[in-house]
């Protein structure tokens, strides 16, 4: 115990000695989660759009007054020809034009139908997207508004209702991939490249010839980081509820389980990655892309699963991450108990074992 | 272990306590190999080796406690002081924390390191590491020390004054085997070993050697051997090496 204590002591030396795992272990955590929920926004907020108004009436002005006045919304300029509309897209400021029909009250009144022409900058598709679904919702009001004197027979009210997330904040989604992410690089990256640095510098053969055994060498490396691990998760959810007010609906025991789990299976994957690398660079090389990439692209938490080609669906199940990102979701966002979310329990517990199997294997045949 | 490489083949030797034993050989002729098969890192495929009166096959963990190992890198932590170290290694021996203490002064006076005993070692010059890095591997009084290339890189000067270092370690009773290519190094030895090509090839007192081979440095010993190994050694079926 004393020969594990003064191991622990010596890691973290190493730890605060080193500037730059510091920053990645403390500085990284708070600025990614910080740079998801303030920058990556799926929300808009005050887009600059443009009005090519060719009727100038009664009607036009009132829609563009309720999009003016939405905070979606702000008007930056109108627009006269409709061969100004390119040059305005060009300039880039501008990601929508609202192009209403001459002699549009006329027609409304006439015809019973009136066009208002969105044309938004698809160079982002989802922000082109959530403009023309907000426009549309402003129209739809206003034309409710128009009718509310007649009565329809037929009707059919679709009411929509988004649960588990109401205001559909984006930071709901970010947390539980942002603490997936933290999680893993603290834990697989940061182990593998401090057993790789041993190896480089040539202690790691002397800590196999001294009496200590080759699994206290390896507890005594990873305890630290799961330590580490774990405090970062405890920060990342207090920042979420206390910055972005994103409740912790279900079990906090249950959190800490479901993460500490999560970390040993990290750890595991360290370990293996640093049994076969021999130097930090690789280690840290095969870190990123073999672990951080897949769990960004693929994990679903930035693109959903279901809408990837088959191959890539498959693929995601052999990634830790997705069932982690599952599990925090329903605990953090839906309250859900271990009933539902055992069988992602399970699918993590397996992987954990076989990991630390296979590392362990490893390891010995490093030995010999 | 290496394919179907066999980098150490049938060596047979004895060392005896309190000796200073040259393990000699070019690069790649399996002197490091053989040399972490009985530190234990390595296992040797057939054969009987014993060291410090313990198996390597079967006592490897008593081997553990009673030899001292110290790497060609002179491997110490860059980013802890020469104290802690010192601390470090005294304490995965399983020192007591009393023992360490009065080990660390001895040392720290010994190699006359109190301006820097609280400083970074990676900010030391390389024959210090050295130094400090053959002390640790003494620190637990150990009956044999493993020196793989002790020498590499450091100059004729230190050179000198670690081999006194080594002298005084032996003087104390300690079994010093060392392994090394440079040939100048193999006349301070007591008895050398020569291996070529994952054999031993000759093996006796460096004056002895010189005679049988009609030559007057261990270099030309060495430089004969290298070019026409002798096909008469016999060939065993293992390692048989014992090391008190």
């Amino acid at each position: 115990m004393k020969r594990f204590i003064g191991f622990i002591k010596k890691e973290f030396y190493h730890i605060f000695r080193d500037r730059r795992s510091l920053f990645i272990l403390f500085g990284m955590p708070i600025a990614q989660i910080l740079l998801f929920g303030f920058a990556i926004t799926n929300e808009i907020n005050n887009v600059d759009i443009a009005i090519l108004d060719r009727s100038k009436d009664a009607n036009t002005q009132e829609i563009i007054n309720k999009i003016s006045a939405s905070k979606y919304f702000s008007i930056k300029q109108m627009i006269e020809r409709e061969a100004d509309i390119a040059s305005v897209f060009q300039k880039g400021h501008v990601k929508a034009v609202l192009n209403f029909e001459k002699d549009f009250s006329q027609k409304l009144i006439i015809n019973k139908k009136a066009t208002v022409q969105i044309i938004t900058d698809a160079t982002d598709p989802n922000t082109a997207n959530t403009i023309s679904n907000y426009v549309n919702a402003i129209l739809q009001q206003y034309q409710k508004q128009l009718n509310k004197d007649i009565t329809i027979i037929y009707q059919i009210v679709p009411e929509t209702r988004m649960v588990y997330n109401p205001e559909l904040k984006s930071v709901y989604m970010f947390v539980p991939g942002v603490m997936t992410i933290i999680l893993m690089l603290v834990s697989a990256m940061m182990t593998s490249i401090s057993i790789t640095r041993e190896k480089e510098l040539g202690t790691m053969e002397i800590l196999l010839v001294s009496p200590l055994k080759p699994f206290q060498v390896i507890i005594g490396k990873v305890f630290p980081y799961i330590f580490l691990s774990i405090i970062n998760a405890i920060v990342i959810v207090l920042l979420s509820i206390f910055i972005f007010n994103m409740p912790v609906q279900g079990s906090l025991f249950l959190l800490a389980m479901e993460s500490i789990l999560f970390i040993i299976s990290a750890l595991a994957l360290g370990i293996l990655i640093s049994t076969i690398s021999s130097s930090q660079q690789t280690a840290m090389m095969i870190s990123l892309m073999g672990l951080m990439l897949p769990v960004i692209l693929l994990s679903g938490f930035i693109f959903p699963i279901t809408s990837m080609p088959w191959i890539l669906q498959a693929i995601s199940n052999i990634i830790p991450a997705k069932w982690f990102i599952i599990i925090l979701k329903g605990v953090m966002l839906k309250g859900v108990g271990l009933t539902f979310i055992w069988k992602e329990t399970l699918i993590l517990l397996g992987m954990t074992v076989f990991f630390i199997g296979l590392s362990v294997k490893k390891y010995k045949i490093r030995l010999e | 272990m290496f394919g179907n490489f066999t980098a150490v083949n049938a060596i047979t030797f004895e060392v005896k306590k309190g000796e200073i034993f040259g393990f000699l050989g070019a690069n790649g002729a399996g002197k490091t190999t053989a040399m972490k098969m009985l530190i234990g890192i390595s296992k040797p495929t057939s054969g009987n080796a014993k060291v410090a009166g313990f198996d390597v096959f079967t006592n490897a963990e008593d081997i553990k406690k009673n030899i001292g190992y110290m790497s060609q890198k002179f491997a110490l932590y860059d980013d802890l002081t020469v104290k802690e170290n010192i601390t470090f290694f005294g304490g995965i021996y399983g020192l007591s924390r009393v023992r360490i203490k009065e080990k660390s002064k001895e040392l720290i006076d010994e190699l006359g390191l109190q301006d820097v005993a609280s400083q970074l070692v990676g900010s030391l010059p390389l024959g210090w590491k050295q130094k400090i890095s053959f002390s640790v591997a003494l620190l637990h009084d150990p009956k044999i020390v493993f020196l793989d290339e002790p020498t590499g890189g450091v100059d004729p000067i230190t050179r000198r004054q670690f081999w006194e270092m080594i002298y005084k370690a032996a003087n104390k009773g300690t079994t010093i085997f060392v392994t090394t290519h440079y040939m100048d190094e193999a006349e301070y030895c007591d008895r050398v070993s020569i291996m070529v090509n994952g054999k031993i090839e000759a093996l006796d007192t460096p004056k002895k050697l010189k005679a049988q081979f009609k030559v007057e440095s261990m270099n030309d010993v060495f430089l004969k051997l290298a070019r026409n190994p002798s096909p008469t050694l016999p060939e065993g079926k293992g390692a048989d090496d014992n090391i008190h």
